[in-house]
């Protein structure tokens, strides 16, 4: 008996102390644990490190930056036209994208078959989603900015194409993939007991969807929307094409009008005077730099919170 | 005895009903087509100016060194190589941060750890490409590859591949961290039945199980870094000579389309440096797409059915 072949229980004893070698367990664990803490590491120290440089403007001139202009001397150049500009086209972007993209994303979700039509269109969304931003700069640039200049529509001549409605139309365009796929995604997530007990009780498609479907996706559609926009709030790259000003000389003129102000005077973003700033050789400047970067970020966060805010607030209204 | 029979109801509703469905679908369809539309747009746009290109200009200048439109030096080989060095060094950083990352969070975080170190990661993700830039220029080249590397230029395509890699550690670890929460539960416990531990569960039986997620994600984030502007434009420099050396500075092909953008106001001055930038969008467009496809197909191909 003493020579038999090892139990289960000797096996599984034999493989319980190999597992000595826990070192090598804890080793991979830590490895892996750090990999991700290094995300928040990174996180820290580029914000430590942006205030730290930012701290000389707050000192100086407190938050009197943001609202003066822009100006080529460090001592008194300020990024109010840029705030404006970012607002300007977050709302513009507001405007046109999230309507356009919540009515795609139900067409493809409530109302399409699924044929190969369908199937082509919802891989051509995924492929715009993936198209670097400044290649819809490089539309932009095209449709927007050239086309208008050189007068080929009767209306647009004598307007000049590098307005912010160039630039708005640019963004629009470059969140509406993202937006279709996160409004498809929360539609895909009502259940469909939900449709089922209004078609039950004789209601259409359209009654359905907006009376039963978009109540319950709401929530979800209004946390992609932000996401989506605050996308559209940082970028710099399809601005640069889309004609929006990077120079320090910036003029609008006062009595320009609602609509001469989207159409006809020059416009700048927040991102962008960040990135002309970030160009300058002054140390002053990269000061200044970081100043605005925390302005940015703070106005970013602040979109976020307000949407996480109203979207939990939502979802407590609809459990009562 | 006559059997009593259901009112005749028409169920088809009332017209004005009917109409009003269909002028909303039609509605929400169009709103859907509008996404061909876009794409026929940046095909037409890129292709008829890129051809103007093509015809106005020598194609030999396309063999002169170094990439310099205002001069008619139209190397397109360096700005590849650049972005090429580019992409490189940044999945050296994203791969095996992103990776890692998402193996953490899928096997090992407990509920309270995730909840504390996954939005992290979401916030590095919100974060505009052009304070990166910034960072990669102020932070990590002075305080990092400039201390480690003396002779290091004071732009660099290392901080740039840097900073890109940051941007992209969100991307991957969120794609892969879908892919291993995909696979079932049984595997993991048919190998903790076997008395495997954790790591070897985890790198063994998840990670080979969700391989092909993770390879889509690796793809995704090359195509990512590749046409990634704002890092590069502020640290990578504006040599357009073709440079092999990570530690010395070079324009890529986002780059140059940024800085021919910035170069004067009136971009649409000049005409062949002009519509060299649609060239350029072009050789992007094209790549990038390729990356998207060939990940979405190595997605539906490998992917184990369960």
């Amino acid at each position: 008996m003493a020579l038999s072949a090892p139990t289960a229980t000797e096996v599984v004893a034999v493989s319980l102390v190999r597992g000595r070698r826990s070192w090598l367990n804890a080793g991979i664990t830590g490895a892996l644990f750090f990999t991700l803490l290094s995300s928040l590491i990174i996180l820290i120290t580029l914000l430590a490190d942006t205030i730290a440089k930012a701290m000389p403007v707050f000192q100086e001139r407190g938050l009197s930056f943001v609202f003066t202009g822009l100006s080529s001397r460090v001592e008194t150049a300020g990024i109010v036209q840029g705030v404006i500009g970012s607002l300007a086209l977050t709302a513009f972007v507001i405007v046109v994208a999230f309507p356009l993209g919540t009515a795609a994303a139900i067409f493809l979700e409530e109302y399409a078959r699924d044929s190969r039509w369908t199937r082509f269109i919802n891989a051509n969304i995924r492929n715009l989603a993936g198209v670097p931003s400044i290649v819809y700069g490089i539309l932009g640039l095209f449709l927007f900015v050239k086309l208008i200049n050189q007068g080929l529509f009767d209306i647009a001549a004598g307007i000049s194409g590098r307005n912010l409605v160039a630039g708005g139309l640019t963004l629009s365009v470059l969140v509406l993939p993202i937006m279709i796929i996160t409004t498809a995604e929360a539609l895909r997530a009502v259940p469909s007991s939900i449709r089922e007990a209004s078609f039950g009780v004789g209601a259409t498609k359209w009654e359905t969807i907006r009376s039963h479907v978009l109540p319950v996706a709401l929530p979800a559609m209004l946390t992609g929307a932000v996401l989506t926009v605050s996308r559209a709030f940082g970028e710099t790259a399809p601005l640069l094409l889309a004609g929006a000003v990077l120079s320090q000389y910036f003029s609008v003129s006062a009595d320009a009008g609602f609509f001469g102000l989207l159409t006809d005077q020059p416009y700048t973003a927040l991102p962008l005077i960040i990135y002309n700033f970030a160009r300058q050789p002054e140390a002053e400047f990269i000061q200044l730099t970081a100043a605005s970067i925390l302005v940015l970020l703070v106005m970013l966060l602040s979109v976020n919170a307000i949407a996480i805010l109203a979207r939990d607030r939502m979802e407590e209204k609809r459990k009562i | 005895m006559t059997a009593s029979v259901a009112p005749l109801v028409d169920l088809s509703g009332d017209r004005r009903r009917r109409r009003r469905e269909r002028v909303v679908k039609r509605f929400f369809a169009v709103a859907a087509g509008l996404s061909i539309f876009i794409s026929v747009m940046i095909v037409v746009a890129l292709v008829e100016e890129a051809w103007k290109f093509l015809t106005q200009i020598d194609l030999a200048q396309f063999g002169l060194n170094g990439w310099f439109p205002r001069r008619g030096r139209f190397q397109i080989l360096a700005l590849l190589t650049h972005s090429l060095i580019i992409t490189a060094i940044s999945m050296l950083v994203a791969v095996p941060f992103g990776i890692g990352s998402a193996i953490y969070l899928s096997e090992y975080a407990r509920p309270r750890t995730r909840r504390f170190l996954k939005p992290t990661l979401e916030v590095l993700a919100g974060i505009p490409s052009v304070v990166l830039g910034f960072f990669a220029l102020q932070f990590i080249t002075p305080s990092i590859v400039r201390r480690v590397f003396e002779s290091a230029d004071s732009v660099n395509l290392l901080a740039a591949g840097i900073g890109v890699g940051i941007l992209i550690i969100p991307l991957v670890a969120s794609v892969s961290e879908d892919a291993m929460r995909a696979v079932p539960r049984a595997l993991r416990e048919a190998s903790y039945g076997l008395g495997a531990k954790r790591w070897h569960t985890a790198l063994r039986v998840v990670v080979p199980a969700a391989f092909s997620g993770i390879v889509a994600a690796v793809i995704l984030g090359i195509s990512r870094a590749i046409g990634e502007t704002m890092v590069v434009a502020l640290a990578a420099g504006l040599n357009g000579v073709l440079n092999l050396n990570p530690l010395d500075g070079g324009l890529t092909m986002t780059g140059a389309v940024a800085n021919l953008a910035v170069g004067s106001d009136q971009v649409a001055g000049d005409v062949a440096a002009f519509q060299s930038l649609f060239f350029i969008g072009l050789v992007l467009f094209v790549l990038t797409l390729t990356l998207n496809v060939v990940s979405e197909r190595v997605v539906r191909r490998y992917r184990q059915r369960y």
